[in-house]
């Protein structure tokens, strides 16, 4: 029989059911919406990409190589809106979390799909609304927006700006919602609350954050948009406002934010560290629990913004203690992660190199933010290099990298289809090396005392800049590779298959890409999740 | 799926379950998690506001009061009534969607929006018109020349902040009831299935409580009566 | 000139040396946590790496070790702990100058720092001190949050508009050392910085003598006194008294009692009627918008060194 007299029907799923334009901005189907956020999402790390390579190039020089000041403060303000607001806080909740939940779950779909869709389009005006401030010449408050700076010494697009990233929070707040509700009430039978997976425990406690901490942060964008539009004195000291208190509205929503940022990518090295290792994860309750540890606790430390600020020494304290605490969650995925690995059977894709290279940054980025955390040692770094040294080391060698090996090792199942293993490794290490290299020098040169938000520096500042910022270019080409081989995987790569990870997981029993309504028929569950240990015993039996 | 896709059908007979539900006690289930959630992010919201508020109130106790002596506590007094008499008629409404009754329900609905309405006209129409008339807005229109104006400006701030988000809430409550009545009229809900309007009702009773704490807070401080 | 690479700032402030320690001590803990995690990683991605494509999971699955669980909360936890308290301690410690310190005052603008000594000399941009002596800088802005950073003395704090902070040093080296503006204030930020001198005692009176006018701060105060009316009232018993008052609980008439300090100074010269004497009439006009901060800092000056005088409600 040749090939041409079997008629093989191609199979339908949720990429191919429908082509047309309107089935992709009117979709439903999570799946879909994930890819939505995936194409904004990279769109806006663009930018935020740009804006950091202009300000390392920048940084060349202690006088400054490219740019006046003032447009270096626009270029490091926009770098962290976009990054933060339209970059991270999505990132992973909203592509690889709309995704994969009803998937785990064993459902069809979230609660409410077309407040998920909404969700995707309520981003879409906030970021559209930034990016039209940022085109229209951009704001330079840095992304605190610290008043009464804010509010009455600028006269850059400070109102468009607050007001899209304002809108954009609703839609982390609705996805908070529709996350929760779907994790409460949509599990399949038998799917217990212990036994769901880890990156289940870290949507819900990220959910949990979404829901509380956003909409503070909401009103105190609000409230700077109002003193600048009606010339009112919310936050200014000379008709009774208290700056301070926009510092304590902004950084109650703003620490949890982190959290939010890397939260989900904890989820991810969960799973990818279990499956890549062919072992059930070590500590499951200890790793589920930290999860809300970490989210619950995350909410009481933001005063560690503000050991400096013109505190009371008593809150420096109180919300040192804090800030210790919630190190110990953190501390113990860590080593509940590396304990996995013991005896296991570790293969080295990309989502086991990224997941490695995570747990390392993470636990650098973790630690350096003990010394935050210490009064003594926080007066001389707080606002230098040693702290975006820091959170880099947590929100790039942490939440990206996460995010990265999350795409790695789920792109099989979202696209069907396999992207070139050799260059992804390759890419996985050059974005590792040029993370170092970018970043390492600066917790020296924040300890040495170069403040951060400086566009021009003293001299002897320039040797550990410089490197920094070839470590910087090193890490844009990183980012560059898997851009190439995903959109080439899409059109030439090979097919998939179900479960290429021979993973456990509801989402890998079913078809890749999956059809529209997920399963075939609503899976029953009654084992424990990452069962490696029983296949083992089943081949041993065989 | 295409979201144009009708997920409820004409006439109260059948109930009908969204596709991504297995059974109706899921569904009704995952409709009142989502709208108490939703209204925790409310609690958050004015929450916020709230903290601003109690920080001034605590640094300027005595302009803050002189400024609730601007409003006129008569008309707040008068529209927490006829708020609380809107959610007497929604828990009404609610109750007649629960045993199915059609007519009653479009009638409390209506009486509900009435109210609302009115509470809206009273707040607008006869508290911000004249506070702008007498010069209590600041920024827009602000004359007071008592002693530390700036403190009562402060206070005038978070009165005309809090209301005007509480009174956006209910702008937004009013469009949906406007929806909620067309449905009812069209006879979508039924004993069995009425979600929205249960749902609503406790989106109306959480704007109503949130006035209840807003009207002393803004209206009676230092009041002797 | 040749210098070898540095890591860390010049310790030039008795802090310094307390703050280094207590960093080495994190170093230390971190570079072990690290190497250990690295290590382990490292050590297990090999000796464990997956030896063929279709090699079964491993056999007798070790998921679960509640002892190890808790050791591994338990030494963070004290680990911490010890950061904490440490740092605690050298914090709060810090966190008051000594009684004797020497006040200069600092008010920073966008984007230069104007500095006052007591005797009235002025610098812009750059501040000159004695070594060995304790240093207080009391600190306010005219326009948006500012920081005063000096590295090499490990100590910054915000410099707010409407309010006085302060932070407090004692230089142990002659040198000069970068100070910067640690909060982002807008365009000029990063250009306002400039140079801390620490001079011998001997060499910093000489510097502080030279080319001044020859009115203290508090003599300029006085003058202001006498120039702004404010002793129609306070000189003649209609307002409180100066003398013996700077330093002293003072009790209001709402029934508060507060410390009449800068920020007591600053707001009753500001905004009068908010802090009413008990026992005076609420007639003081506000002095807002006619008085700079500088002023308001030189009258401090002056009813300071009415601190130490007897108390009397008479003409002085």
């Amino acid at each position: 029989m040749s090939s041409s007299e079997v008629a093989i029907k191609p199979r339908v799923h949720y990429l191919n059911v429908d082509y047309g334009i309107k089935s992709w901005l009117l979709t439903t189907d999570h799946k879909r919406i994930a890819w939505l956020y995936l194409i904004s999402i990279t769109f806006f790390f663009a930018i935020g990409g740009v804006a950091a390579s202009l300000m390392r190039l920048n940084l060349l020089e202690p006088q400054g190589l490219l740019v006046e000041p003032e447009t270096y403060n626009k270029l490091f303000s926009t770098h962290g809106i976009v990054m933060i607001f339209l970059f991270l806080v999505p990132s992973i909740p909203a592509v690889l979390g709309n995704f994969l939940i009803p998937l785990m779950l064993g459902a069809r779909d979230v609660a409410f799909p077309r407040l998920n869709l909404l969700s995707w389009y309520v981003f879409m005006a906030g970021g559209s609304l930034v990016t039209y401030a940022l085109i229209a010449g951009g704001v330079d408050t840095g992304w605190t927006f610290y008043t009464p700076l804010s509010t009455m010494y600028l006269n850059t697009h400070v109102m468009a700006t607050a007001t899209g990233v304002f809108i954009a929070g609703f839609s982390s707040i609705l996805t908070g919602l529709n996350f929760v509700v779907t994790i409460h009430k949509m599990r399949a039978p038998g799917l217990t609350w212990f036994r769901l997976p880890l990156f289940i425990w870290a949507m819900y406690a990220t959910s949990i954050i979404f829901i509380i901490g956003t909409p503070v942060v909401a009103i105190s964008l609000a409230l700077i948009v109002i003193e600048r539009l009606f010339h009112v004195g919310i936050f200014d000291p000379a008709l009774g406002g208290d700056p301070i208190l926009f510092q304590h509205l902004f950084w109650f929503y703003s620490h949890p934010a982190v959290y939010v940022m890397i939260l989900p990518s904890m989820g991810v090295i969960s799973e990818v560290v279990t499956a890549l290792s062919r072992k059930k994860i070590f500590g499951y309750h200890f790793i589920a629990f930290s999860s809300i540890a970490i989210a619950v606790i995350g909410f009481l430390v933001w005063g560690h913004h503000m050991f400096v600020s013109g505190q009371s020494i008593y809150a420096g304290l109180v919300f040192s203690a804090l800030s210790m605490a919630v190190a110990i969650p953190s501390a113990v995925k860590v080593f509940n992660w590396t304990a996995t690995l013991y005896k296991g059977s570790i293969s080295y894709e990309a989502p086991m190199l990224y997941a490695l290279g995570f747990i390392g940054l993470f636990t650098i980025g973790g630690l350096t933010g003990l010394y935050l955390a210490t009064t003594a040692i926080d007066q001389h770094v707080h606002a230098t290099y040693f702290i975006v040294a820091h959170f880099h080391y947590i929100m790039v060698g942490g939440a990206i990298m996460g995010y990265m090996a999350g795409i790695h090792f789920w792109w099989p199942k979202i696209s069907g289809k396999l992207y070139p293993d050799g260059w992804s490794r390759v890419a996985a290490i050059i974005i590792f090396v040029g993370f170092n290299l970018t970043f390492f020098p600066q917790f020296i040169l924040g300890y040495l005392g170069m403040p951060r938000r400086y566009a021009v520096y003293p001299p002897e500042f320039q040797t550990l800049n410089v490197v920094s910022t070839a470590g910087a270019t090193i890490l844009g080409l990183g980012y560059i590779i898997p851009l190439i081989y995903f959109a080439w995987s899409i059109r030439y790569g090979a097919p998939a298959g179900d479960n290429p990870w021979k993973a456990t997981g509801l989402e890998w029993t079913t078809s890749s890409p999956p059809t529209t309504h997920n399963f075939e028929e609503t899976p029953v569950v009654t084992e424990e999740p990452y069962g490696y240990d029983r296949i083992a015993e089943e081949i041993q039996v065989a | 799926m295409i979201a144009s896709r009708r997920k409820y059908k004409l006439h109260n007979s059948q109930a009908v379950i969204a596709e991504q539900f297995d059974d109706r006690t899921q569904q009704h289930e995952a409709a009142s998690l989502g709208m108490w959630i939703f209204l925790a992010t409310e609690v958050m919201f004015f929450g916020a506001l709230f903290t601003g508020y109690t920080v001034y109130r605590n640094l300027y106790t005595t302009a803050f009061e002189a400024g609730s002596h601007l409003l006129n506590a008569r008309i707040g007094a008068f529209n927490t009534a006829v708020l609380i008499g809107s959610s007497l008629t929604m828990a009404l409404a609610v109750h007649a969607a629960q045993t199915g009754m059609r007519k009653r329900l479009m009638a409390f609905l209506a009486s509900t929006m009435v109210l609302g309405g009115l509470f809206l006209y009273i707040k607008f129409a006869l508290e911000w018109v004249h506070d702008y008339r007498d010069g209590m807005i600041p920024g827009l229109h602000f004359t007071y020349s008592g002693p530390h104006a700036s403190h009562v400006a402060m206070f005038l701030c978070f009165y005309f902040i809090m209301t005007g988000v509480h009174a956006l809430h209910m702008i937004v409550g009013e469009g949906v009831m406007t929806v909620l009545l067309i449905m009812a009229w069209r006879g979508e809900f039924s004993r069995e299935s009425h979600n929205h309007i249960e749902m609503f009702g406790l989106y109306w009773h959480f704007i109503d409580i949130i006035w209840i704490f807003l009207f002393p807070l803004l209206y009676l401080l230092g009041a002797h009566y | 000139m040749p210098h070898a690479f540095p890591l860390f700032p010049q310790q030039a402030s008795t802090l310094a040396p307390a703050v280094d320690h207590l960093f080495y001590f994190l170093t230390a803990v971190s570079v072990f946590f690290s190497a250990l995690i690295f290590l382990l990683i490292f050590y297990f991605a090999i000796k464990y790496r997956r030896r063929s494509k279709d090699e079964a999971p491993p056999k007798n699955q070790v998921i679960n070790n509640i002892p190890l669980e808790v050791t591994w909360t338990v030494i963070p936890m004290i680990l911490v702990a010890i950061m904490y308290f440490w740092g605690a301690d050298i914090f709060v410690r810090n966190s008051q100058p000594p009684p004797n310190a020497t006040e200069i005052f600092v008010i920073g603008k966008q984007w230069m720092w104007h500095i006052e000594h007591t005797n009235g000399k002025r610098e812009i941009n750059s501040l000159h001190i004695p070594e060995g002596v304790p240093i207080k800088l009391t600190m306010t802005s005219q326009d948006v949050i500012h920081d005063f950073f000096v590295p090499a003395f490990r100590v910054k704090k915000d410099v707010l508009p409407d309010r006085y902070t302060s932070e407090w040093f004692q230089a142990t080296k002659v040198g000069k050392y970068h100070f910067f503006c640690n909060q982002y204030c807008g365009m000029g930020h990063s250009l306002m910085r400039g140079w801390v001198y620490v001079m011998t005692p001997e060499d910093y009176q000489k510097w502080l003598n030279s080319g001044v006018s020859g009115t203290t701060m508090a003599e300029q105060g006085e003058t202001l006194y006498h120039q702004y009316g404010c002793i129609t009232c306070h000189g003649t018993g209609k307002g409180p008294a100066f003398q013996g008052l700077f330093g002293r609980p003072v009790k209001l008439a709402d029934g508060q009692t507060v410390l009449a300090n800068e920020a007591y100074i600053r707001a009753s010269i500001l905004d009068p009627s908010s802090q009413i004497v008990n026992g005076y009439p609420a007639i003081m006009p506000t002095f807002k918008g006619q008085v700079s901060e500088e002023q308001v800092l030189q009258l401090t000056a002056y009813i300071k060194s009415l601190a130490s005088k007897e108390r009397n409600t008479g003409t002085p």
